[in-house]
């Protein structure tokens, strides 16, 4: 490991947050509805739309009615992919005939890309038609990105406004956001990885000869298909379902050191300036920089920790004499090495992206460690489009109202009384990914049904599970492999685990947002917690890690730390 | 020792066995269920206990002194919990059972008709008991009587011992109309007699609820205790479930490790116990009674728990000039004399017309003329100077001035508008610095009384309202607090300046009437703020009953009383302050414990994880860097800490969190300093200390 994975990850922090300011301030200005520069092309297509569905976009909702909206256009996503995942074998833009997708594998891939999870129990590959990658995945890439915009909008508003119980409308929140917002970056960068070499076509996969016809296999498929607008819009949209069963480790889907780069930067893009947008349209930047900033000190901390612990290499092969100056490198593209592999890894768990440019599972157990605990932490550090920031609000919350007690008045942020209302939905908000994956892993290891997909030995073995569903407990997506997990079980624990994670955390965030909107705006004084301090940000970090450690720890203890404890003496698994 | 001390040592001593017999009546579950992170332990307990006799029929999954041990200690922990609790409720016990002896039953005698007099009454009484008494009813009561209910005089003036409710024995004056009409059920009528309208059922009297709040017995979670409460148990929740699955977890890790046995029963027992926040748990309710108890050592009655939070947020602070920013009366400070006199005639003339003024105003005149020019010795009665004694002219409504005639010599002192009016019809004429010397001394603030003899100006007496010591210190440190005061005056808004600026008040509400109180209140309320008042006439309960919390003067009349969430028996109007430090509190107390609380259980995990592994993978003993001595010895450890730290902590949940006047800010860091910090740090020290001792006395 050399000076220049560090380096490569200072200029990534860098570039990041030098973004975060325009695209938050544009953000806000679309959320606002005011004008943008796109709003010369743009607005006749918005209104066009709403004419065609006949949506009054000034009629504003409650907290019910949007929750209800909400709900009611996700099943109807949800039922869409999944009649056109079972009837694909009959559809057009199927040139590799592929069958229809098993029951199981349909709910589970259509849950898990409406719950803008996308965790794949499938070589996309192998599985899908172009149809059902373009029209039933991809679009739901947008719509189930643009949902959690929807519903983070909302709680803003429920911040900003007092004494109403409107909270925005949703149609129109959904439209804006695609729209305005993940639609024009998709295609900025869905050209620039078409530069790189991803591929875009409707072609049928290609047979080569090999170069080399003494290895056995005188020919060989490569598959092709329209990745690179598939690809855009997964790590924009923290989505992170792959065209291709490696995801990005894949040539085709992510071919060069730039197109890397670019993906990894596209990872968290929207989740930092999201921070951006929020303190706008709060009125004071200082709190979004400061929610920004604890999202970043743990970030670093743990890419940190995790490129530190790729970096050591395996002190079993070492010590059989294979060169290890190059870190661990089993299951990493050479292409990337050490730093951007463990990188990517800490990103996408980070964010609730799940797109890979490694292979987790080969990860040393510290290494193995982070990205499980990333997800662990609620999905909260920068998190998934919207959903990230709604779920660290949560947790704001929850520290506003312990550190509100101690300076000796009813806890209160940003002008709003945190009461018992508050408190309950964001307790649910916290508690629930915890209680899934939690309960989600011990009934894998109880059912023989998920015994049988366990694949490896000792604690890695149990890792694999744990890592599964904290996975889709957290609606990450991003999988530990070595675990045979298209099987109905799977499928099925993992598709419920998804919907409770999306769904069950959703409605209690809108019905915080209705509560708080009620609310009167109390002025700041010198009683006031200020929540922008340094102070209140390592408070914040604080319940964070504490909460997550808490929860997770002896769970932990069984797997990653066991084994790199057990690594120090020579023990593999 | 002397007598006193060893009666109180006494007193504590019952304090204490009632609360340690109290905690074992509170194990009843139906009441434990009404604390569920308290009730999760007692079902602990319960469990391990079952385990140790399952373990004493030779079956058990542990050592039978092991489970014992734990199975003990977790009843321990319940048993802290309710002694604090307890403890808590015991000192209001004691001060309700001196109040219910005032209000036994006592004969009243109820009037049939309404009396013009006390013959009449006399003749229409009929004596029934005090708790037939409705209210409407009117009573007769005489010299000597205990009052049977609450009420309002209907005619009379009589003086009351109040000591029953207020402890203090100096007897007050009741009488008919203005804002002394309130009399409360359970006090002793003194001289004199009364006719009284009941204004409350029996059993509904002020007495009642009294006893009520200060038992507990009404007790109900105030809002912030359960926004608490539920934070507490979504925790629970998680270390329930955390706990739970860690059963199959490590069975699946025997199969994966191929050793081991799976963790037991009663180390996830001891493990759930030690997880979930037990200590914040069990003493958040002795936490809230303490802090109305803190309030009744101050002889303050919050009629409402959630008053007594408000008061910690309280962002508002109006505040009767008159009694809370000044001392109840003006004072001369100065003689100014005008048209050349000299200036002893003046100080002479102002003490001759102030010497039967019985008004504090007309005692300082005395005081100051005594004080500056040596001027003593002048009586009413007869004397050398007024062979035919003097003739003292009261002050009235409609002449505006007093004075006094003797000898032919009359002098009169009063506002300057009438004064000025009186000079001029004399035919005399008005001193030219007359004029500007009045304008002065109403810039300033103060008040002028023009002094005239025998119709000619002799000058004018500065009379100045005088800021309590002290307060102004105190406003700032309000302001420090984010907390705004405004001074409520019937002054004129440039007399009310002047007090304001000199007393360091935020704003001020001149020339306040009652609607204009409401007004204000209302309108800060619309801002989002939450105000505080006091009040004690009958003008001042709509403002009262608007306010978020209203502190009522005992000395009140009895709608000012039932507007009011808070009564406060020594009738002294700054108190607020001091409500709203122990509002403040109250809350500091419950987040630093939840603080500690949580920060706790990052060392109980590393006693516990290493010890419930150690045999399926004997490497995780790299996590035991406290080097307890062996997984038993950790194990116990960490639930004995956990139950002593209960005990340890029970001091300053009835004390509270030492409360300064600092900023949020400075607030936030020193308490995170001292219960988060602090929080994750003892507990390391405390375990390993616990462990050597065992080990010492080789007792695992």
């Amino acid at each position: 490991m050399n000076w220049f994975g560090w380096l490569q990850f200072a200029i990534y922090i860098f570039i990041l947050l030098v973004l975060v300011k325009p695209l938050g301030l544009y953000m806000a200005r679309v959320y606002q509805g005011e004008r943008t520069f796109l709003a010369l092309v743009l607005a006749p297509v918005e209104r066009f739309f709403y004419r065609l569905a006949s949506v009054k976009p000034e009629e504003e909702m409650n907290w019910r009615i949007y929750a209800g909206t909400l709900l009611v256009f996700n099943l109807i996503g949800l039922l869409f992919l999944y009649l056109l995942l079972r009837i694909q074998h009959v559809l057009s833009l199927n040139p590799q005939n592929f069958g229809p997708v098993s029951p199981d594998l349909a709910f589970n891939a259509a849950v898990s890309f409406t719950t803008n999870t996308n965790w794949q129990s499938y070589g996309g590959e192998t599985t899908m038609s172009i149809l059902s990658q373009t029209l039933g995945l991809t679009v739901q890439n947008f719509l189930s990105a643009a949902t959690g915009l929807a519903v983070l909008v909302a709680l803003i508003r429920g911040l900003v406004r007092h004494t109403t119980d409107k909270l925005g409308n949703f149609w129109v929140d959904l439209t804006r956001s695609t729209l305005y917002i993940l639609l024009p970056l998709a295609l900025i960068l869905a050209v620039a990885l078409v530069s790189q070499g991803v591929v875009q076509t409707f072609q049928p996969a290609a047979v080569v000869q090999t170069l080399d016809p003494t290895s056995g296999a005188v020919t060989q498929i490569l598959p092709l298909g329209p990745a690179a607008s598939q690809v855009a819009i997964k790590q924009l949209g923290t989505n992170g379902g792959g065209h291709f069963n490696v995801n990005s480790a894949h040539p085709f889907e992510n071919p060069t050191p730039l197109s890397n780069f670019l993906e990894m930067l596209a990872i968290l893009l929207i989740p930092a300036a999201l921070t951006y947008t929020f303190g706008k349209m709060v009125g004071d930047t200082r709190q979004g920089w400061s929610i920004l900033a604890a999202m970043t000190l743990l970030l670093v901390l743990m890419a940190g920790v995790a490129i530190w612990a790729e970096s050591q290499g395996n002190p079993a092969l070492a010590s059989l004499g294979i060169d290890q100056s190059l870190g661990n490198m089993e299951g990493k593209e050479v292409r990337f090495g050490v730093a951007a592999s463990a990188l990517w890894a800490t990103l996408t768990t980070a964010a609730s992206n799940g797109s890979v440019n490694a292979m987790h599972d080969s990860f040393t157990p510290l290494g193995g460690l982070v990205p499980m605990w990333m997800m662990q932490l609620g999905e909260v550090i920068f998190g998934g489009v919207g959903s990230g920031l709604y779920g660290m609000l949560a947790f704001v919350v929850i520290a506003v109202f312990v550190a509100g007690l101690m300076v000796g008045r009813t806890p209160e942020y940003l002008g709003k009384k945190i009461e018992i209302y508050e408190m309950k939905m964001a307790a649910l908000i916290v508690l629930i990914p915890v209680l899934t994956v939690l309960i989600g892993t011990a009934v894998a290891l109880v059912l023989p049904a998920g015994r049988a997909g366990i694949f490896n030995a000792g604690p890695q073995g149990f890792s694999e599970v744990l890592y599964a569903y904290s996975s889709a407990g957290n609606n990450n997506g991003s999988a530990f492999a070595g675990l045979g997990a298209n099987s109905v079980f799977y499928n099925a624990t993992l598709g419920l685990a998804m919907l409770v994670a999306r769904y069950a955390l959703i409605v209690p965030v809108l019905a915080m947002a209705g509560s708080l909107a009620r609310k009167k705006k109390v002025p700041e004084s010198a009683g006031t917690l200020p929540t922008h301090t340094p102070l209140f940000i390592a408070w914040l970090i604080g319940v964070i890690v504490i909460v997550g450690a808490l929860s997770f720890l002896p769970a932990l203890a069984l797997g990653p730390i066991v084994q790199q404890l057990l690594l120090g003496t020579g023990r593999l698994f | 020792m002397t007598a006193k001390n060893s009666q109180a040592a006494n007193l504590r001593g019952e304090l204490y066995r009632r609360a340690a017999l109290d905690a074992f009546k509170k194990l009843d579950p139906r009441r434990q269920v009404r604390n569920p992170v308290m009730f999760v332990t007692e079902i602990g307990s319960l469990l391990t206990t079952l385990l140790w006799i399952q373990a004493l029929t030779g079956k058990g999954e542990a050592p039978t002194g092991f489970v014992g041990a734990i199975a003990l200690w977790l009843w321990f922990t319940v048993l802290f919990a309710n002694f604090s609790e307890a403890l808590a409720e015991g000192r209001g016990k004691a001060q309700a059972e001196s109040l219910r002896k005032a209000r036994q039953d006592t004969p009243a005698r109820r009037l049939r008709s309404d009396p013009a007099n006390l013959e009449e009454a006399r003749q229409v009484a009929e004596t029934i008991s005090s708790t037939r008494l409705q209210k409407g009813d009117l009573y007769l009561v005489e010299a000597g009587d205990i009052l049977p209910a609450d009420g309002d005089i209907a005619l009379g003036i009589a003086s009351v011992d109040e000591s029953a409710v207020t402890g203090e024995s100096a007897p007050v004056v009741r009488e008919t109309g203005g804002d002394r009409s309130a009399v409360t059920g359970g006090t002793r009528l003194l001289s004199d007699w009364l006719i009284v309208r009941v204004s409350a059922d029996p059993g509904e009297g002020f007495l009642d609820r009294m006893i009520a709040m200060v038992e507990g017995a009404k007790r109900q979670k105030t809002p912030n205790e359960i926004a608490l409460s539920i934070l507490l148990s979504s925790f629970s929740v998680v270390f329930l479930v955390v706990c739970a699955t860690l059963l199959p977890y490590s069975q699946f890790s025997v199969q994966a490790a191929g050793q081991g046995a799976p963790i037991t029963i009663t180390v996830l027992v001891a493990l759930l116990i030690c997880l979930i926040p037990t200590t914040i748990g069990g003493l958040l309710s002795a936490i809230g009674i303490a802090g109305m108890d803190r309030l009744i050592q101050r002889n303050v009655i919050a009629l409402s728990g959630r008053a007594v939070e408000a008061a910690g947020d309280v962002d508002v602070l109006l505040l009767d000039k008159t009694g809370t920013i000044t001392l109840g009366n003006r004072q001369a400070v100065e003689f100014i004399p005008v048209g050349g006199v000299d200036p002893r005639v003046l100080a002479e003339a102002a003490q001759l017309a102030s010497l039967a003024d019985e008004t504090p105003e007309g005692r300082s005149v005395v005081v100051l003329a005594k004080e500056k020019f040596g001027l003593r010795g002048q009586t009413m009665a007869a004397s050398e100077k007024a062979p035919h004694g003097m003739h003292f002219i009261p002050f009235t409504a409609q002449t505006r001035m007093s004075g006094v005639d003797y000898n032919g010599t009359s002098i009169r002192k009063g506002a300057p508008d009438t004064m000025m009016a009186l000079v001029q019809s004399g035919g005399n004429p008005l001193p030219p610095d007359l004029a500007p010397a009045v304008d002065d001394i109403a810039r300033s603030g103060g008040t002028p009384l023009v002094v005239a003899r025998d119709g000619q100006a002799l000058g004018v007496i500065h009379l100045k309202d005088i800021v309590k010591g002290g307060i102004k210190e105190r406003f700032a440190q309000l302001r420090r607090m984010g907390i705004k005061t405004v001074m409520i005056t019937g002054d004129n808004p440039l007399t009310a300046a002047a007090i304001a600026a000199e007393a360091g008040v935020d704003d001020f509400l001149a020339q306040a009437t009652p609607e204009a109180k409401l007004k204000l209140i209302r309108e800060y309320q619309a801002g989002g703020r939450l105000v505080a008042m006091t009040g004690d006439g009958t003008n001042d309960a709509p403002a009262l009953a608007q306010a978020d919390v209203a502190v009522a003067m005992n000395t009140g009349t009895q709608p000012a009383r039932e507007a009011a969430n808070m009564v406060d028996l020594d009738s002294n109007p700054t108190k607020l302050i001091e409500i709203v430090e122990i509002g403040k509190q109250l809350l500091m107390t419950r987040g630093a414990l939840t603080t500690f609380s949580i920060a706790n259980d990052v060392s109980k995990y590393f006693a516990i994880i290493p010890a419930a592994f150690a045999s399926i993978y004997p490497a995780l003993g790299a996590l035991n860097f406290m080097r307890l001595a062996t997984p038993r010895s950790a194990i116990l450890s960490a639930v004995i800490f956990n139950a002593l730290i209960i005990i340890a902590l029970i001091p300053l949940a009835l004390r509270g969190v030492p409360y300064r006047p600092k900023p949020a800010a400075q607030l936030l860091r020193d308490n995170l300093l001292i219960y988060g910090l602090g929080g994750l740090i003892a507990p390391f020290i405390g375990i390993k200390l616990i462990d050597m001792l065992l080990m010492l006395l080789h007792l695992v």
